[in-house]
């Protein structure tokens, strides 16, 4: 008890908000936490598990959750398959990294200049763009799916690679949190900088990117989800094969065990499962410092 | 010299004040235009057509917003009640859920807070159909399903369900799934919040009487971060109607086994790329967005700064 009163005058704190330490009274936020963590973590455990079972485990009756004799047939099985219409898996999965790839650079490029602008250029507009992209947050892309194959399809994008790239460039979402970065960096910063004869282009690059590092992060992450999960363009804008995504692939893989033979295909399934999903949580664990800090700017007022 | 200037052009003199500005903004506002604004104008006039793909749109004014109100009767029947009860439990629902996680993690330390903060958030990643698989196998129909297996072996049923084929069960079922990976963004936002908020405010409310948990919550925390209830709020909503796919990922099929799992996003789909009525379709669309709009009002109203 002492050592928690001098702690407490010192400065640290072990209970409250973001505490420094472990202390009793802890001990009842655990109680309610662990259930529902264990249960949203039983899902992500079941697919890594689920995947590295040898068939006999995958059809076994009672069925058990966790593999005793992990393979990695699943995986070879995958790779040496070809897709109904021809086209290796390993095409499928090239494509997704390089679509997400050449799609996270140039979302990052297209927002973080843009958010530049918003926050700390001055023009006449630049309030009433700011309220348009807020309320856009709103926006629910799968609502115009239709209109948007009409444009895509007057433009002439379906089937190309641009098809997956453009749309996922509008990033209301993105925008808003570099902005809000952005406006964290006190102006006479930037000011300062432009006394000394830096162009507006020298200002962006040098003085605004090397400080918004967890925004470019942030967005880079929201990015990369947005597009490495995304089947719907495939299925939607594009017929030639060889132009579709690893995650479409994965849909054409459960659909057909959803159908009559439930059980056909699930090591398979679940090994693609676990490629998609694997990245976006070692990304995540990388970076999530910089979402979090990222994250404290995000108030929509 | 300084003729020269008022010689120039009212253009030049705006370009030369705010073209690098807008020069900066043209990449992102070519693609918000194409993809948000331009998409959403024409869902709003092709609402007002008839319009089947092959010919040019006619205009029929408000007939398409009359059948969907009076003569759709799974519209009536299934669609919006399903669409306001999934809505209704998963946005309101996933949203305290966030809130209440977020508060709870942030009394914890740095370390625990962290891992666990991952676990929550890492659902949220997932897609759909990454975790297609995952559901398909536990709700599978055949005793070799887990939850099948988990109640026969336990004697708490007799024969195997089909989870996902039954009108009763799948609407629960899709409600579990999505509230299972609502814990995105926004939770992170709030989390954020929560720990952003100046421990000296909550000593100044003790010393005003303010001496239980839940009196610093509504007096101290939440007021303290409107701004990111308010994000967190617009996030979970768009979450949820973005959601609308996933009762066609579970079942298999657009229509969902009678209707149970059929939301306004499914609709859509089934007007629009099933029976080429695009018109109808973009009526249904609008409508959809309205609801966003509107749910978003009430948000603000709650959260907003300005009061």
């Amino acid at each position: 008890m002492k050592i928690f009163k001098r702690a407490r005058h010192s400065g640290i704190h072990y209970n409250g908000v973001n505490p420094r330490g472990f202390h009793p009274s802890q001990i009842k936020f655990y109680f309610i936490l662990l259930p529902l963590v264990a249960i949203m973590l039983l899902p992500i455990l079941f697919i890594f598990s689920h995947a590295f079972k040898p068939p006999d485990e995958l059809f076994a009756y009672p069925p058990r959750f966790f593999v005793i004799n992990p393979t990695f047939k699943n995986f070879t099985d995958l790779f040496s398959k070809m897709s109904t219409s021809g086209v290796p898996v390993s095409r499928y999965l090239f494509n997704s990294i390089v679509i997400t790839a050449v799609t996270i650079a140039a979302s990052i490029v297209v927002s973080s200049t843009a958010a530049y602008a918003l926050s700390k250029k001055r023009f006449k507009l630049k309030k009433a763009l700011f309220a348009i992209n807020t309320v856009a947050l709103m926006f629910v892309p799968i609502a115009v799916t239709i209109p948007r194959f009409l444009i895509i399809e007057r433009l002439g994008l379906i089937d190309t690679f641009w098809v997956h790239i453009l749309p996922m460039l509008a990033m209301p979402v993105g925008l808003f949190l570099i902005k809000q970065f952005i406006d964290g960096i006190p102006d006479e910063v930037v000011e300062a900088a432009r006394i000394d004869g830096a162009s507006d282009l020298a200002v962006y690059w040098r003085i605004i990117l090397p400080m918004i590092k967890p925004a470019i992060a942030t967005i880079a992450i929201l990015t990369f989800q947005a597009t490495w999960n995304n089947a719907d363009t495939s299925s939607l804008f594009i017929n030639e094969e060889s132009l579709k995504t690893f995650a479409f692939y994965l849909t054409t893989l459960t659909s057909t065990t959803a159908g009559a033979n439930a059980v056909a295909g699930q090591g398979i399934a679940a090994a693609a499962s676990l490629i998609t999903f694997l990245p976006n949580l070692i990304i995540f664990i990388f970076l999530q410092g910089q979402v979090m800090s990222t994250m404290s700017h995000s108030g929509l007022k | 010299m300084n003729r020269e200037i008022s010689q120039q052009s009212g253009f030049r003199r705006w370009f030369s004040k705010e073209g690098s500005a807008y020069a900066f903004l043209s990449g992102y506002a070519l693609m918000f235009i194409v993809f948000i604004v331009v998409p959403v104008l024409v869902a709003f006039i092709l609402s007002f057509t008839l319009f089947d793909t092959i010919q040019f749109p006619k205009f029929i004014g408000l007939k398409n917003y009359v059948s969907l109100l009076t003569q759709d009767d799974i519209f009536m029947k299934y669609v919006l009640p399903n669409t306001i009860q999934f809505a209704v439990i998963v946005g309101p629902g996933g949203y305290v859920l966030s809130f209440m996680l977020a508060w709870i993690l942030a009394q914890l330390p740095k370390l625990p807070r962290t891992i666990m903060a991952l676990i929550l958030y890492s659902p949220s990643m997932s897609s759909g159909v990454a975790m297609s698989v995952v559901w398909l196998t536990i709700f599978s129909g055949d005793q070799n399903g887990y939850l099948n297996s988990l109640l026969l072996t336990s004697n708490i049923i007799q024969e195997p369900i089909q989870w996902l084929q039954s009108p009763q069960y799948l609407m629960t079922i899709m409600i579990f799934v999505t509230l299972w990976s609502s814990m995105g963004v926004g939770f992170l936002a709030m989390l954020a919040g929560i720990l952003e908020i100046n421990p000296e405010l909550y000593e100044a409310a003790s010393l005003d009487g303010i001496n239980n948990r839940f009196q610093e919550i509504i007096y101290i925390t939440i007021p303290s971060m409107k701004p990111q209830m308010l994000f967190g709020a617009v996030m979970a909503i768009v979450a949820t109607f973005q959601a609308g796919a996933i009762g066609v990922t579970l079942s298999g099929g657009n229509p969902t086994p009678q209707y149970a799992g059929q939301l306004i996003v499914n609709h859509i789909e089934d007007y629009g790329f099933l029976r080429y009525e695009m018109g109808y379709a973009a009526a249904v669309s609008v409508l959809l967005l309205l609801m966003v709009l509107l749910f978003s009002r009430v948000a603000n109203k709650l959260f907003s700064s300005n009061d």
